[in-house]
């Protein structure tokens, strides 16, 4: 038994030892902690940082904004920068779990990011005080030239008997009703039950046409030619026309959701200036660009798009579409509680209608 | 005839809804084109990728070191609170018996958040450490669960009589109960292993930032889609545990009891 306790206690301390290494190294102008969505950087980046500052970076990734936030308002780990979307930033402000940024430290963020994108986060942060917009994009229909006929330009096409079967609709619940929404020419954000009501009967009735109801599957599905019509985020888009050229994407006239994710420094964060630092940097052109090119997902750095050098990509109306062009762009808002569980009995009741 | 044919697809069908998600995994790790719907011929790279990637080979350290660890030390524990619980009286070990089921009986998302409360409430710092007694503290009852039987199978009247003959209280544990749990207590141990390679809800409310085990590093990849080397790396592995159980049952089984 004395044998197995040593063993027990030399095992534990080589361990502490090990993760104690982890703490020095590189930081020797201290360390900044950072809580981004998975895959959402370019890794090379995070180096470039460390040895230009030599801040030592603590990277850690999340899945969903709804996984993030319990770690954060708990106050488990301490974060420095974290990359919420634009409901998530709102409700985090409404709960003082955000602490203002000062722009003086980030000159790159107001130089560098276009004034449109600025406009937009207003909708979520009053005063652009407690965040910076790292990526965006939109909401729209992806479609297969070669099964479809009609112009698609409107979300009606997704009620089009032509396509019975052969359409794929987002499994979530905001995704799901902001299509019915926007088509009926609502808010995205409404609380009026009448509204809701009706956009709930369209989907019931939209219901035989649709193939699936499904997120990620929405781009191996349509590259794959197994369904001619999809709602898909822009981000993805330019991935699944790369692998099948018939594919083309397109925001609805009526409108549509526009998601901006967003750096934040929480409250409690313990080396907010090398918080700061690190924004800064990410909104350093160079560097934008080469998360763009990593991630794929629209940047709001003007500058940046300035530097890519492929003419398609740079002019894509995919991957930057002139916003004053189109009518009804909305980010979501946070609803609260009782917003939350309106639309999901709404959502429930499309899900299990016959 | 017929009754023989139907079990036969019986059979078949089953085999093949357990093992073609696997297959399918498989088949696509060896896939050219990055996207499930294509494929774009023949190739080793994501192989290659997977062991040149540091993040994902750091995330399978830190499995393989926490499951290890946490399975041999909830086995240790595990145990000595089996030979005390059986040693208790009726009532006591009915009461014991179930304060140690109902951690199992649990929501994981409970024990998660409440093992994660208890950490910020001691202020102890988030890591690898917080990992590792959060599985050691949800192993402990799946190796009692299994202890327990062979322990009241025993016969107290061997380790009495060893006594008797001048061993000593460890001695006589060591040569003589042990022997006779030891089946209990290995697969105790297995059971641990493999829930503890398995968990991602209480490791992602107990893991501090930049600590990942596999789990939660494949969970974090959902958004953008789940890199090919993942689909590598779950073949390597479901590979390893198909020839390790093949030389198991190879092997000709040894009288452990004697």
């Amino acid at each position: 038994m004395k044998k197995v306790m040593a063993l027990l206690l030399v095992t534990v301390m080589g361990l502490s030892l090990l993760s104690g290494c982890g703490d020095s190294g590189k930081g020797k102008n201290g360390r900044v902690v950072v809580y981004n969505w998975g895959e959402y950087i370019d890794p090379e980046t995070l180096e470039m940082f460390e040895d230009e500052y030599g801040i030592e970076v603590v990277y850690d990734e999340y899945e969903t904004n709804e996984l993030m936030y319990p770690k954060v308002s708990a106050g488990a780990t301490k974060y420095d920068v974290i990359c919420p979307s634009d409901y998530m930033v709102q409700k985090m402000i409404s709960e003082d779990l955000l602490r203002e940024i000062n722009f003086e430290n980030v000159p790159n963020a107001k130089k560098n990011i276009g004034a449109q994108y600025w406009e937009q986060s207003e909708q979520f942060d009053p005063g652009n005080k407690y965040s910076v917009p790292y990526c965006w994009g939109t909401v729209g229909i992806l479609y297969n030239t070669k099964m479809v006929n009609d112009t698609v330009d409107s979300w009606d096409i997704l009620w089009n008997t032509n396509y019975a079967g052969q359409i794929l609709m987002q499994d979530s619940v905001r995704d799901l009703f902001m299509v019915g929404l926007k088509r009926d020419g609502y808010s995205a954000n409404t609380l009026n039950p009448a509204e809701l009501e009706q956009v709930r009967d369209e989907l019931i009735a939209q219901k035989p046409l649709v193939q699936a109801y499904v997120i990620d599957a929405v781009r191996d599905k349509m590259i794959g030619n197994e369904a001619a019509i999809g709602v898909i985020y822009s981000g993805e888009a330019i991935y699944t026309q790369r692998e099948n050229p018939d594919l083309e994407y397109v925001i609805p006239k009526e409108g549509t959701n526009i998601w901006i994710d967003n750096w934040v420094i929480p409250k409690n964060s313990e080396n907010p200036e090398n918080a700061e630092l690190f924004i800064n940097f990410m909104c350093r052109p160079d560097i934008a660009l080469m998360n763009f090119d990593y991630i794929t997902y629209s940047t709001p750095n003007d500058a940046a798009r300035e530097l890519i050098e492929d003419e398609d990509i740079k002019n894509s109306e995919i991957a930057f579409p002139d916003l004053s062009k189109y009518q009804g762009l909305e980010t979501f808002d946070y609803l609260g509680q009782e917003g939350d569980e309106l639309y999901a009995g709404y959502y429930k009741e499309v899900k299990s209608a016959n | 005839m017929i009754n023989k044919v139907s079990r036969r697809i019986y059979l078949a069908l089953i085999a093949i809804f357990m093992y073609a998600p696997i297959i399918t995994l498989i088949v696509l790790s060896f896939n050219k084109s990055k996207s499930r719907a294509k494929w774009g011929g023949f190739t080793l790279k994501w192989y290659a990728g997977l062991f040149e990637n540091e993040t994902i080979m750091a995330a399978l350290r830190n499995t393989l070191l926490i499951a290890t660890l946490s399975a041999v030390i909830a086995t240790v524990i595990g145990t000595a609170a089996c030979i005390a619980i059986n040693a208790m009286k009726k009532k006591g070990r009915t009461l014991w018996m179930g304060v140690t089921n109902i951690p199992m009986l649990n929501a994981e998302i409970v024990t998660g958040i409440s093992l994660m409360l208890i950490f910020i409430v001691l202020g102890i710092k988030f890591g690898f450490m917080t990992i590792l007694i959060a599985h050691i503290t949800f192993n402990i009852p799946y190796v009692i669960l299994s202890v327990m039987p062979r322990m009241k199978t025993l016969n107290p009247s061997t380790f009495e009589a060893a006594l008797d003959l001048g061993a000593s209280h460890s001695y006589a544990f060591f040569k003589v109960v042990l022997p006779d749990i030891f089946p209990g207590v290995v697969s105790g141990f297995l059971m641990a292993f493999t829930m503890s390679i398995d968990d991602f809800v209480i490791t992602h409310f107990t893991k501090g930032a930049g600590v990942d085990t596999l789990s939660t590093k494949i969970y974090s990849e959902v958004r953008k889609g789940i890199k090919p080397e993942m689909y590598a790396l779950s073949a390597i592995i479901f590979v390893t545990i198909l020839i390790l159980l093949i030389l198991v049952n190879k092997t000709p089984k040894k009288d452990v009891a004697k």
